[in-house]
């Protein structure tokens, strides 16, 4: 019986050394859980239809993704990125959320020598003077939406604007970026606990100082509580909101409604895109799931399609670093995106168009972000000309 | 704002009260550590959030959740608890400990990892003009008009009705309550559920302006038992103003504090430190009381 065991055993990691020339295997590493779990979920659920309309195989390579929970603990993200790339022996890693899950794992990946496909978080501490041949970004740099907004807050001519962010890297790239492309006065730059669920406190102080536009970056369930809180309080009548895309997409609109219609925001892609392949994935996406896509839908789902080409481009020799990194550098030429045509920055960002929308119902009187214009063409980076990478 | 932030101030107090009367009748007439009152908390909110999803209604689902808490604390009480009650405070604080952790999973395995959200009742979601023109949450004011409720409810409990006295007899001398015929087992278990029910309330009426999540007991627990300690173990009267108490310097703490840190220091370091000493308040407070005087503010045993 044991000799039986242990013979089964040895073949079954035969097998597994056999496969794993050529198989794929991808270490997932998100915040599925607590209140900012949405988010997770939605870049998950991109990036699992874009691998079932693959027919499960990245690159050509049967693909085996293992999922990690970081449930916002940078110290847990850390540690489970340890335990993808030294126990599980994964190829390549995506997925995180949080730029401080980001910052707090990047070290770790860094030693693991696998490369990284960002679906969200771009820390500009990792684009910038920080930049490495084995990150790059499928999402946008971290400051791309927050300068976007902050263009069209000063296109609508507010006198001043109060910001109101977590306190955490994203939280100061966000600020950072708004101020550049607002470049007008700020009344006032407020730092929430990260996953603070009650507002009630800055609200009154919103209130008291009365600025001509708030700008508010508080994404998944955060957001969900402050426009909840905002709209309650009845702050919604007395001061215009400014929002990046991440705070009024299809995962807070599900749990706000109607208040927010007519909430301006920016973003790199938009349900209605005039595209094939934006077209193809919003129908696929709501016939798999049964809902809108948001924008990190998008996001996850272009991850998906970047590796997907670039694995094919080197006939899956992803240790090649040199080899692979061209090969992702060159992909987003060779695959069709929903958000459109885009290329990378040398730092490894997309170079990509941000455009304005608007909440408001389509045809079948759900509520959409529309698109009305673009703010920005062509974005890059700010951060790019800190990266001395070739 | 001045107005504003002090409602802001009530409103947790209050709710935070609610818990820490459950807590303090617990422990002052048990005289045992639940620390897995902060599980009967979130058990409440996602009752709450469940029969608010299927009957479609705010108020039929509160009581609803009320009674169900009560029942999933009288089970707790009745089949483990029990066992509890003569041995240590360390013996009971690592099986109500292990009680927070089973109930985490328990959740987990029911609900999911997601949040979920509850939504105001219908009427409560704008805000109301008060006098003086200033506008606030109606949803809030509906919270803080339940707080006053109950705790006036409570109060009429405690002091006028038969049960009210077994229970002050209870906390302030357990032998002597059992000694003159009082049926101390069917009161603790009495007084288990109507903690679990409290609980349930304060989890229903926060859940719209929190999250429903896993977890969400422990850090309001810590509170909780702040409240406690301040106002004196097994009091109802001291539970009420030390949660006022606790509300007050945390709301204020987090809305004052980064201002007049603004004016020192960079925004970024402001909005660190603000929050921080302001938690760092309601411990001091805590710490001064237990100096000047160590039984609590209005303690039980005399």
């Amino acid at each position: 019986m044991k000799t039986k065991s242990a013979v089964l055993a040895a073949a079954a990691l035969f097998a597994c050394n056999v496969q794993a020339a050529n198989e794929l295997k991808i270490g997932y590493l998100s915040t599925l859980s607590g209140p900012a779990g949405a988010i997770g979920v939605e870049i998950r659920d991109g990036f699992n239809l874009a691998l079932k309309m693959a027919g499960g195989k990245l690159g050509g390579l049967p693909t085996e993704v293992v999922f990690a929970d970081d449930t916002l603990n940078p110290e847990t993200g850390k540690q489970l990125a340890e335990r993808l790339i030294k126990r599980d022996r994964v190829n390549l890693m995506t997925g995180v959320v949080f730029s401080n899950v980001m910052l707090a794992a990047w070290p770790t990946i860094q030693a693991g020598n696998v490369f990284y496909i960002a679906p969200n978080s771009t820390p500009t501490r990792i684009s910038g003077e920080g930049c490495n041949p084995r990150f790059v970004s499928a999402s946008w740099p971290n400051e791309g939406y927050h300068e976007a907004a902050g263009h069209y807050a000063k296109s609508k001519g507010y006198k001043n604007a109060y910001l109101i962010a977590p306190n955490y890297p994203a939280g100061k790239d966000a600020t950072s970026g708004f101020k550049r492309g607002f470049g007008g006065t700020i009344s006032a730059e407020v730092y929430t606990k990260l996953n603070q669920l009650d507002y009630s406190a800055e609200l009154a102080q919103i209130r008291a100082a009365k600025p001509a536009a708030l700008y508010a970056f508080l994404p998944g369930g955060m957001g969900i509580n402050f426009i909840k809180q905002f709209v309650a309080a009845g702050l919604s009548f007395e001061v215009p909101l400014v929002v990046p895309g991440f705070v009024s997409d299809q995962d807070i609109v599900r749990a706000v409604g109607e208040p927010m219609l007519g909430i301006f925001d920016t973003a790199h892609w938009s349900y209605d895109l005039d595209n094939d392949a934006n077209r193809k994935f919003v129908a696929a996406f709501e016939k798999e799931y049964n809902r809108i896509p948001s924008v990190f839908a998008e996001q996850g789902y272009t991850t998906a399609l970047l590796i997907d080409t670039a694995v094919r481009a080197v006939k899956g020799k992803i240790e090649d670093e040199k080899g692979f990194h061209k090969a992702l550098m060159a992909a987003p030429a060779r695959f069709k995106s929903p958000r459109g045509d885009w290329k990378f920055a040398h730092n490894g960002t997309p170079v990509q168009d941000y455009y304005l929308r608007v909440l408001a119902k389509d045809n079948q009187g759900r509520i959409v972000n529309k698109k009305i214009g673009t703010v920005m063409n062509d974005h890059v980076d700010f951060w790019a000309k800190e990266c001395k990478m070739k | 704002m001045l107005l504003e932030q002090s409602l802001n101030s009530l409103q947790f107090g209050l709710m935070l009260f609610l818990l820490a009367a459950g807590l303090t009748l617990v422990f002052g007439i048990m005289d045992m550590i639940n620390l897995a009152h902060g599980s009967l908390y979130m058990v409440g909110a996602y009752l709450m959030a469940t029969f608010a999803e299927a009957t479609g209604s705010f108020w039929i689902a509160l009581p609803l959740a009320l009674v169900a808490t009560a029942l999933v604390g009288a089970a707790l009480e009745v089949s483990l608890l029990r066992k509890l009650y003569e041995r240590d405070h360390l013996t009971q604080v690592l099986a109500t400990f292990a009680v927070i952790l089973i109930a985490n999973e328990m959740v987990r395995i029911i609900w999911g990892n997601q949040s979920l959200m509850l939504n105001p009742p219908s009427g409560l979601t704008g805000p109301v003009q008060l006098p003086g023109g200033v506008q606030y949450a109606s949803y809030r004011l509906a919270i803080i008009a339940v707080g006053v409720f109950v705790a006036l409810l409570l109060y009429f409990l405690v002091t006028k009705t038969k049960v009210g006295m077994l229970v002050r007899a209870g906390a302030s001398n357990r032998e002597m309550a059992v000694a003159m015929g009082v049926n101390i087992r069917r009161l603790f278990t009495v007084v288990f559920a109507l903690g679990a029910a409290l609980c349930a309330l304060a989890g229903a009426m926060l859940g719209p302006i929190l999250a429903v999540q896993v977890g969400m007991g422990e850090n309001i627990l810590i509170l909780a038992f702040v409240v406690i300690v301040i106002g004196g173990i097994g009091s109802i009267r001291g539970a009420f103003v030390g949660a006022l108490l606790v509300g007050l310097v945390d709301t204020m703490g987090r809305a004052l504090l980064p201002i007049a840190f603004a004016k020192m220091f960079s925004p970024q370091a402001a909005s660190n430190l603000g929050p921080s000493i302001s938690s760092i308040l309601i411990y001091v407070l805590m710490a001064a009381v237990l100096f000047l005087r160590p039984q609590g503010l209005f303690p039980a045993r005399g």
